[in-house]
C-alpha cells in the first residue's frame, strides 16, 4: 500500500502540463529517432541531453523527457525493421524475421499495429515490476556471477538454431563469423590489441551498430542496385497495405505469447550484463521453440513479431532496476542516462529510493503517461508509416543510404566508421547471396565479448578450474535448458520428420 | 519524411548556438568539448558538466556542443585533434588518469603527449580499495598479507582493462607493501566500476580498486567497506572516515586527475583564455558543490604547472608498467 501511495505522489508530480508536454515531446522524437537506422536509443538521449541542459530543467523533468525518448525508440525500432527489413536499433533486429515477411503478405499495418501493441504490453508489465518488485530484483541480479552469465549467453547461442529456420549449417557460420567479428580491439583481460593491424580506430572494437547498419541497410541498397532494370520488378513487390488493425482473434492468439515474453525480457533486461538485445532474441528463440507447432515462425507469424517487441520493451524497463537500486547501467541507454542522473547530483544507488523519492516515483509515474501516450501516437500513425511502403524503391533506396551514411557519421564522427561500414555492406550482400542468415552476426558480435569475458572471468577467479562454470545450481539449471533447447530439437526432428516439430521437443519432456 | 527530420533536428541542436563575440579577452566563438568515449562515461561526465557550469557562470556564451568522439580508449580523438584539428582555438578535450596512462604505454601510436597543450584540471578522484560489509578482511594490511601469503586466494575486480589505471592503483599499493612479483596479483576486468562493485556484492570477488565517486552509492547504503584510499591524507567530508592507505604503513598513492587538453597549435591568447576559463570554473563555489557531490578531491593546477604534472605522471605510470611488463 505504501507503494501505491508513492506511486500517487509520482503522478502528482508527473502529471504537469511541463511534464506532460515534455513525455509528449520525447515520445515523438524517440519514435523518429528509433526508426532511423543508426540513430538508436543511446545515442537519441545523448543527443537531447544538451536540449534538457538548455531549457533549465530540473531533475525530474529531465529525466521525464529522457526516458520518454528511451521508450519512444525502442517503440520506433521496429517501424524500419517491419517495412523495410532494415532494424532501427540493434533490439529491433528480431522484429525483422517475421515483421518484414508480414509486411511482404500485405499486412504491414497488422504488424506495426500488432508490435505498437505488444511493446505496449510489454514496456506496462516491466514498469508494475519496476515499482512492485524493484529491491527483490536487486537480489537476482547479485546472483549473477561470470559464470553463470557466461551459461545464459552459451543459453542464447545454443537456441540459436530456431532462430533461421533454412539451414543449421549456415546459422552455426554465421554465429562464428559475428564471434570472430567480435575478438577485434583490446583484450580487456589481457590488454593486449587483438585483429587490429595497428590500426587505432579498431582498439574498441566493431561497434555493433555500423555492423548492423552495413549489414541489413547497405547490403539491401546494393541488392536493389544488382536488380535495378525495369521498374516493373521493383514495384511489383510491395503495393498491398491492407488493413491497419489487426482482427482480434490475432491479438487473442498472440497474448500468451506477449505475457511470456514479457516476463522473460524483463529478466533479461534487470541483469546488468544482459540488456534489451538479449531479451527480444531469448523472447523469440523461447517462443519459438514452444508455440511453433506449424512451423511458420519467420514466414510472418503474428506471434514472431509480439514475442521480440514484447520482449524487448520489457527488457528496457526492467534495466531501469539495476541502473536505479545499484547505479550499474544493464545497457548503452542506461549508461546514458546514468550519468544523466549523476550529472543532475542524484547518486543512484541503494538508497535512492529513500533519498530521492519524488525523483524515483515522478520517474516511474512518467514511465506509465509515456507508454500510454506512445500507444495512442502510435495506433494512428500506422496509416502514415505503412506509406512508406508506397514510395517506390528507386526513391526509398537512395534515401535509405543517405540516412545510412548520416547515422553512422552522426554518431561516431569518424569517416573509419563509415568505411568499415561499406566493408559490411559487401559481407551482407555476398552473404544474402549464399543464403547465409545476418541475424547470427549481429548476435555472435553483440554477445560475443561479454561472452567469453565472463568465461574468462569466472577461470581466473577460481585459478584455471573450469569446473567452476557449473558450480553453482543456478548455472547447472541454465546449462540444463540450454542443452535441452540444443539437443532435443535435432535428435527430435530427425526422428520424427514431420509429425513432431522442435517446438514439442521440450514439452514432451515435461510430460 | 526522414530528410525534413534530419534536419529539424540538426537545426534544433544547433539553435542554440548563434553567432557573436566579445571585444574583452578570448571567448570561443563555438566552445566544442570532445568527449573521447561513449556518452555515460567520466570523459562525457567531465565535458557535459564543465560545459553546464561554464554557461550557467557566463564564464561562455554560448552552450558547450559536447561531441563523442570514442575509440581506442581516446586514441581516435587524440589522432583527430592532433592530425586535423590542430589550430582550432575553440576546442578542449575531456583528460584523466587513463589518457596519461595509455600515452605512457604507448596506446596511442604513434602519438605522444607533447603533441598537445595542457589547460588545467577540475579535481581528482582518489582510488579506493574496498571489501564487502562482512568481509573478515580487515584492513589494507589485512589484505595485501593474504595476497602475500597465497595470491591466488583474492580476486580483485575493477573497472578499467588490465594494464588500465585501476589495475595500476592495486599494483602500486602491493609494490608499496613489498609484493616483489606484482604480476601474480589476480585482477579481474569488468566493463565499468558499477559492474565490479556489483560482483564484491554477489561475492565474485574478494576486494574492489576503483573511484570514490564508484564507490560511493554502496558506502552510504553499507554494502561495503572502504578499507584504503590512496590519497595523501584523509578526504574531506562524508568521506573522512577512510582511512588512508599511508596511515596503515602502505605508502601508495593513486589520483585519477581529471581535466583537459587543447590542440597544439593552439593560439597562445586563446590557451590563456581557457587556462583562465578553467581556473575560474575550479575556484567558484558552485563546482566547489559538484566536487563535494561527487566524491573528488581538489586537483588545482592551470597552464605550466598542470603541463609538468602530467609529463610526471606519464613518466611515473611508465616505470611501473615497465616493472609489470605491460610495456617493454
Amino acid at each position: 500500500m505504501e507503494t501505491l501511495s508513492s506511486l500517487a505522489d509520482g503522478f502528482a508530480i508527473a502529471l504537469t502540463w511541463q511534464n506532460i508536454g515534455l513525455a509528449l515531446l520525447g515520445c515523438f522524437l524517440g519514435t523518429i529517432m528509433g526508426a532511423l537506422p543508426g540513430l538508436g536509443p543511446s545515442n537519441g538521449v545523448a543527443i537531447l541531453i544538451p536540449l534538457a541542459f538548455t531549457l533549465g530543467l530540473a531533475a525530474t523533468p529531465s529525466l521525464i523527457l529522457l526516458t520518454s525518448v528511451y521508450y519512444g525508440a525502442m517503440y520506433g525500432g521496429r517501424i524500419s525493421s517491419i517495412l523495410l527489413n532494415i532494424p532501427g536499433d540493434e533490439p529491433a533486429m528480431m522484429t525483422c524475421l517475421d515483421g518484414y515477411p508480414m509486411a511482404k503478405k500485405g499486412m504491414a499495418g497488422e504488424a506495426l499495429s500488432l508490435s505498437g501493441i505488444s511493446s505496449f504490453v510489454g514496456a506496462f508489465f516491466a514498469t508494475w515490476g519496476l515499482i512492485l518488485l524493484a529491491p527483490q530484483l536487486v537480489k537476482i541480479a547479485l546472483l549473477f556471477g561470470p559464470a553463470e552469465y557466461f551459461a545464459l549467453f552459451a543459453l542464447a547461442f545454443m537456441t540459436l538454431g530456431g532462430v533461421s529456420s533454412t539451414n543449421q549449417a549456415k546459422s552455426a557460420f554465421a554465429a562464428a563469423l559475428g564471434l570472430g567479428f567480435a575478438m577485434i580491439g583490446v583484450d580487456t583481460q589481457t590488454g593486449v590489441p587483438r585483429f587490429t593491424f595497428g590500426e587505432v580506430h579498431l582498439y574498441d572494437g566493431l561497434d555493433f551498430l555500423v555492423a548492423i547498419v552495413g549489414l541489413f541497410a547497405l547490403s539491401e541498397v546494393f541488392i536493389f542496385l544488382e536488380n535495378r532494370h525495369g521498374e516493373a520488378s521493383a514495384k511489383g513487390k510491395t503495393i498491398v497495405i491492407g488493413r491497419l488493425t489487426p482482427p482480434l482473434s490475432m491479438l487473442k492468439a498472440c497474448t500468451p505469447t506477449m505475457l511470456r515474453s514479457s516476463f522473460v525480457g524483463f529478466i533479461a533486461g534487470v541483469l546488468p550484463g544482459a540488456g534489451a538485445s538479449l531479451g527480444s532474441f531469448l523472447s523469440y528463440s523461447l517462443e519459438k521453440r514452444m508455440v511453433d507447432k506449424d512451423g511458420t515462425f519467420g514466414t510472418g507469424d503474428p506471434r514472431g513479431v509480439a514475442a521480440p517487441e514484447a520482449g524487448n520493451n520489457a527488457a528496457a524497463g526492467g534495466a531501469l532496476v539495476p541502473m536505479l537500486a545499484l547505479g550499474v547501467p544493464g545497457s548503452g541507454t542506461t549508461a546514458v542516462l546514468l550519468a544523466v542522473l549523476l550529472s543532475l547530483n542524484i547518486t543512484p544507488g541503494p538508497l535512492l529510493f529513500a533519498n530521492n523519492p519524488d525523483v524515483v516515483w515522478g520517474l516511474i509515474a512518467a514511465l506509465f503517461i509515456a507508454n500510454f501516450m506512445l500507444l495512442a501516437l502510435n495506433i494512428p500513425m500506422v496509416g502514415i508509416f505503412t506509406r512508406l511502403l508506397l514510395v517506390p524503391p528507386r526513391v526509398l533506396m537512395p534515401i535509405v543510404a543517405m540516412v545510412s551514411f548520416v547515422g553512422i557519421y552522426g554518431i561516431s564522427g569518424s569517416s573509419f566508421d563509415l568505411l568499415v561500414m561499406i566493408g559490411f555492406g559487401l559481407l551482407g550482400w555476398v552473404l544474402r547471396k549464399f543464403d547465409v542468415p545476418l541475424v547470427p552476426i549481429i548476435l555472435g558480435t553483440l554477445l560475443g565479448n561479454a561472452m567469453e569475458n565472463n568465461l574468462r572471468r569466472a577461470i581466473t577467479i577460481d585459478n584455471g578450474n573450469w569446473w567452476t562454470l557449473i558450480d553453482s545450481p543456478l548455472a547447472i539449471g541454465l546449462w540444463v535448458v540450454a542443452i535441452i533447447g540444443f539437443i532435443l530439437p535435432l535428435f527430435f526432428a530427425r526422428k520424427v520428420k514431420s509429425g513432431m516439430q522442435r517446438g514439442d521437443a521440450e514439452g514432451s519432456i515435461k510430460d | 519524411m526522414f530528410k525534413s527530420t534530419r534536419l529539424t533536428l540538426v537545426a534544433l541542436l544547433f539553435s542554440a548556438s548563434a553567432l557573436t563575440a566579445t571585444a574583452e579577452g578570448f571567448s570561443p566563438e563555438n566552445p566544442e568539448c570532445i568527449a573521447p568515449a561513449n556518452p555515460g562515461g567520466g570523459w562525457d561526465f567531465t565535458c557535459r558538466q564543465v560545459g553546464k557550469s561554464m554557461q550557467d557562470q557566463g564564464l561562455i556564451e554560448k552552450t558547450m556542443q559536447v561531441v563523442n568522439l570514442a575509440g581506442g580508449g581516446g586514441g581516435v580523438a587524440f589522432a583527430e585533434v592532433v592530425n586535423k584539428r590542430n589550430d582550432d582555438n575553440d576546442l578542449i578535450v575531456a583528460a584523466s588518469a587513463a589518457t596519461s596512462t595509455r600515452l605512457a604505454q604507448g596506446a596511442y601510436p604513434g602519438n605522444n603527449m607533447n603533441e598537445v597543450r595542457w589547460l588545467a584540471s577540475i579535481g581528482a578522484d582518489y582510488g579506493v580499495i574496498a571489501v564487502a560489509a562482512n568481509s573478515e578482511i580487515a584492513d589494507l594490511t589485512g589484505l595485501l598479507d593474504a595476497m602475500k601469503n597465497d595470491p591466488t586466494s583474492i580476486s580483485i575486480a575493477g573497472g578499467s582493462a588490465v594494464g588500465g589505471w585501476d589495475h595500476l592503483k592495486v599494483l602500486i599499493a602491493a609494490n608499496a607493501y613489498g609484493i616483489e612479483d606484482v604480476r601474480s596479483v589476480k585482477y579481474i576486468a569488468f566493463d565499468g566500476g558499477g559492474e565490479a562493485v556489483t560482483q564484491l556484492l554477489a561475492g565474485s570477488v574478494q576486494a574492489f580498486t576503483g573511484d570514490v565517486s564508484e564507490a560511493k552509492g554502496f558506502v552510504e547504503s553499507g554494502d561495503i567497506r572502504v578499507i584504503a584510499v590512496l590519497a595523501p591524507e584523509r578526504l574531506d567530508g562524508e568521506f573522512a572516515d577512510f582511512p588512508t592507505a599511508r596511515e596503515q604503513g602502505v605508502d601508495a598513492i593513486g589520483a585519477n586527475w581529471r581535466g583537459f587538453y587543447a590542440p597544439g597549435g593552439m593560439s597562445d591568447e586563446a590557451y590563456e583564455g581557457w587556462v583562465e576559463k578553467i581556473g575560474a570554473l575550479y575556484a567558484s563555489d558552485a563546482w566547489k558543490e559538484v566536487m563535494a557531490t561527487n566524491g573528488m578531491a581538489p586537483l588545482d593546477l592551470q597552464g605550466a604547472a598542470f603541463q609538468e604534472f602530467v609529463a610526471n605522471s606519464v613518466a611515473q605510470i611508465e616505470s611501473i608498467s615497465r616493472e609489470i611488463g605491460i610495456i617493454q
